[in-house]
């Protein structure tokens, strides 16, 4: 049987609907974008690797205030993902502890513009990686 | 034991020589003025399935003039490639003769004379009578529509699309994806797709909300045909909330979404599909990229882009077929697939001229049925034209050049704008213009004329926004129209520069002077996406403006200058 998550919520309302996402129920979002800080901070003059980490975003923003983006990085036990061209780079930090069933998580971040979005990942050896997306916000219009 | 793609490569040497035969055999005929219907449904059956492919109709039930374009300039890894070749290089390309049927259907030049010799192509009659030879044929053909049907004409406008459903449903298609059709608004567009008889499809049609897939598309639909398991995926186009108004369907997102494409891939072939086919609104160089990323798709049935190539295009071991657009081609693909596989290909595109095709009664009726409530508003003639009018081209046309005149005129500005759309037929000199021909390449939902001030920085930033929709090297960042048209000014446009630097040399016509970022410009133009536009509709400002005319004739564009191609 199909069910779609919104289905699924509908049915979960009247119970603790979240807890059936995992990946959101284990995973801490930061919003501060202070906190997340910078590319340079995290990595603390380490390097990041490409591979292992999915970053999943629209090649054109639909609509740039809201644009939605996931990450996807076995074995990782914290990502942070910014925007590198927003006055203010940092954009979100998920945190995975030891029971969360998959290190995923998705949300919805505001892009002031054309700009590159990256996510880096630190592994739960201490390593980076890390995975780059070039999203365009466009004023849009005359579509074929 | 031979390869698959080396069975691909000899099917593709035997798919041209069908095409290089045709070809041949129409020069020869259009000497002696006698090509037949016979000769332009000629194919020898093959394999054991055939798929059928119309798209971006347009709402063109009736036969028309069609000119494509003479520039259409390829970037990034598909300059020069096909579709991006145009006029004698095209036909140098694929060994066409000048003055050939095949000239005049698939190639730009000399179109005008050409026109009056070979007649209007298209209308839904003709190619009602085309798939019903192919049906007769192959009768369990795959008849499969790539969608910008619902768009396009008086008619669809005000019936809202029921005109080409009713057509559509007597053509009886297996398939459908989308695109101009949202522009019905979400829940006309959820009333017509409940109704249909035949799957409407879109793996990349999403809740806009949750971010999972749209409960009134399916991603794909599984057909058993000559003993074959295939599958069709649905690739709506993936750029409607930002092209068009999202207002309109703020239930929906799009994108291209390949890593899903993949997995509707994986998915419909562990669950035994023989045959993927993906039925596209990607537009081609979009569908090139994907089927360079996406493995295992056997065939993509592209759209949008309105190309219409004469053979197959190889990516891999993925056949990318184009059929044009407004009804002026029917592609017919036969495939070999046995133990699942793809063994081989004969695919013909069939120009639908319509003094050689009868038109099927049946059809020619219920289409005259359509139109019957709005006969007299459609026929109406408003003015003559001198000129040949035709939309495509990747910087103007000189429907668009009339477009931006009017606007100019009827709503005293500086500075027009319009559209960079790829639908609208042309008319030849000499042709009355008919209320319906405005209409053709004018109508819309969102077809209000708007004005406004503009400072020239920000009409900078639109035409580079725009140029950037269309030139960006990477296909996955374009949408797939033409350049915006510009009346009342000119400007030089740099092919090879990167983003936010394409233009400069911005001049207003009609004083010769340069465009001043700092002051403000009365801008007239139409289509806006931004909701709560208000002016009067592009139709009317236009057909007030050909009235006042009483004949059109229009100089050469040249305000346009291009760098870089």
């Amino acid at each position: 049987m199909d069910f779609t998550r919104r289905e699924t919520l509908a049915l979960g309302a009247g119970a603790a609907a979240m807890t059936l996402l995992p990946a959101h129920a284990f995973a801490q979002a930061a919003a501060d974008a202070e906190m997340v800080g910078t590319p340079d901070e995290f990595l603390a003059g380490a390097s990041a690797s490409e591979g292992g980490l999915d970053l999943t975003a629209p090649e054109i923003a639909e609509n740039g205030n809201t644009v939605p983006i996931s990450v996807d990085a076995p074995g990782a036990v914290e990502v942070r993902v910014y925007a590198l061209g927003n006055p203010t780079p940092g954009v979100a930090t998920f945190r995975f502890g030891p029971l969360s069933g998959a290190q995923f998580a998705s949300t919805r971040i505001r892009l002031a513009g054309t700009q590159d979005v990256q996510a880096i990942a630190k592994m739960a050896d201490g390593s980076y990686v890390t995975a780059m997306k070039t999203v365009k916000v466009t004023i849009g219009g005359c579509g074929g | 034991m031979i390869s698959r793609r080396d069975f691909l490569q000899v099917s593709m040497a035997a798919s041209a020589l069908v095409g290089a035969s045709g070809f041949g055999k129409w020069a020869r005929l259009a000497a002696q003025q006698s090509l037949t219907q016979d000769q332009l449904l000629q194919f020898d059956t093959f394999g054991n399935v055939s798929l059928i492919h119309v798209t971006d109709i347009h709402a063109q039930l009736k036969p028309i003039y069609f000119r494509e374009p003479s520039v259409n300039i390829g970037v990034g890894p598909n300059r020069g490639e096909v579709p991006h070749v145009t006029g004698a290089d095209f036909r140098k390309l694929y060994g066409i003769d000048d003055g050939a049927p095949s000239h005049y259907a698939l190639s730009s030049g000399d179109f005008s004379s050409l026109a009056k010799a070979y007649g209007r192509v298209g209308g839904m009659d003709r190619v009602a009578t085309v798939v019903n030879a192919i049906r007769a044929d192959r009768p369990d053909a795959l008849l499969l529509d790539g969608g910008d049907t619902w768009h396009g004409s008086m008619t669809c406008y005000k019936t809202a699309g029921q005109d080409m459903v009713n057509v559509m449903n007597a053509l009886k298609p297996d398939a459908m994806t989308f695109h101009w059709e949202f522009t019905l608004g979400s829940d006309r567009v959820a009333e017509l797709v409940e109704g249909l008889p035949y799957a409407a499809l879109g793996q990349n049609i999403f809740d806009a909300e949750w971010d999972e897939p749209a409960e009134l598309f399916k991603p794909y639909q599984f057909f058993e045909r000559g003993g074959v398991k295939i599958a069709v995926i649905g690739q709506a186009f993936p750029y409607m909330p930002i092209a068009n108004p999202r207002w309109m369907f703020p239930e929906y997102s799009f994108g291209i979404r390949d890593e899903n494409m993949q997995a509707m891939v994986d998915e419909v072939r562990a669950q035994g599909a023989e045959l993927v086919v993906c039925l596209s609104h990607n537009g081609f160089d979009v569908d090139k990229k994907m089927a360079s990323r996406v493995t295992g798709i056997d065939v993509i049935l592209t759209g949008h882009t309105h190309d219409a190539l004469p053979e197959p295009v190889l990516i891999g071991d993925t056949i990318l077929i184009a059929s044009g657009s407004n009804g002026k081609f029917v592609s017919r693909v036969d495939l070999d697939v046995r133990n699942g596989q793809m063994l081989g290909f004969r695919h013909k595109l069939i120009p639908i001229f319509s003094d050689v095709i009868a038109p099927d009664p049946e059809m020619a009726a219920l289409i005259d049925e359509q139109r019957a409530p709005f006969a007299e508003e459609l026929a109406e003639v408003i003015g003559q034209t001198d000129t040949l009018l035709y939309r495509r081209g990747n910087f103007n046309g000189s429907w668009d050049d009339l477009i931006c005149d009017a606007l100019i005129s009827e709503r005293e500005a500086d500075i027009a704008m319009s559209p960079g759309v790829r639908w609208g037929p042309s008319l030849i000199p000499g042709d009355p213009i008919t209320r319906e021909d405005i209409w053709n390449v004018t109508s819309m939902t969102y077809g209000e004329a708007y004005r406004s001030e503009m400072t020239g920085e920000f009409i900078k930033v639109i035409l580079e926004d725009v140029a950037d929709n269309i030139f960006n090297p990477d296909p996955y960042y374009q949408q797939g129209g033409d350049m915006v048209r510009i009346g009342g000014m000119g400007y030089r446009i740099d092919l090879r520069a990167p983003a936010g630097e394409r233009i400069s040399d911005m001049t207003l016509l009609r004083t010769g002077e340069p465009i001043d970022p700092a002051r403000n410009y009365v801008v007239a133009g139409w289509a806006s996406v931004n909701e709560g536009t208000e002016g009067p509709q592009i139709w009317d400002v236009v057909e007030n403006h050909i009235a006042r005319l009483g004949t059109v004739s229009l100089d050469p564009n040249n305000s346009v200058e291009v760098v870089g191609a």
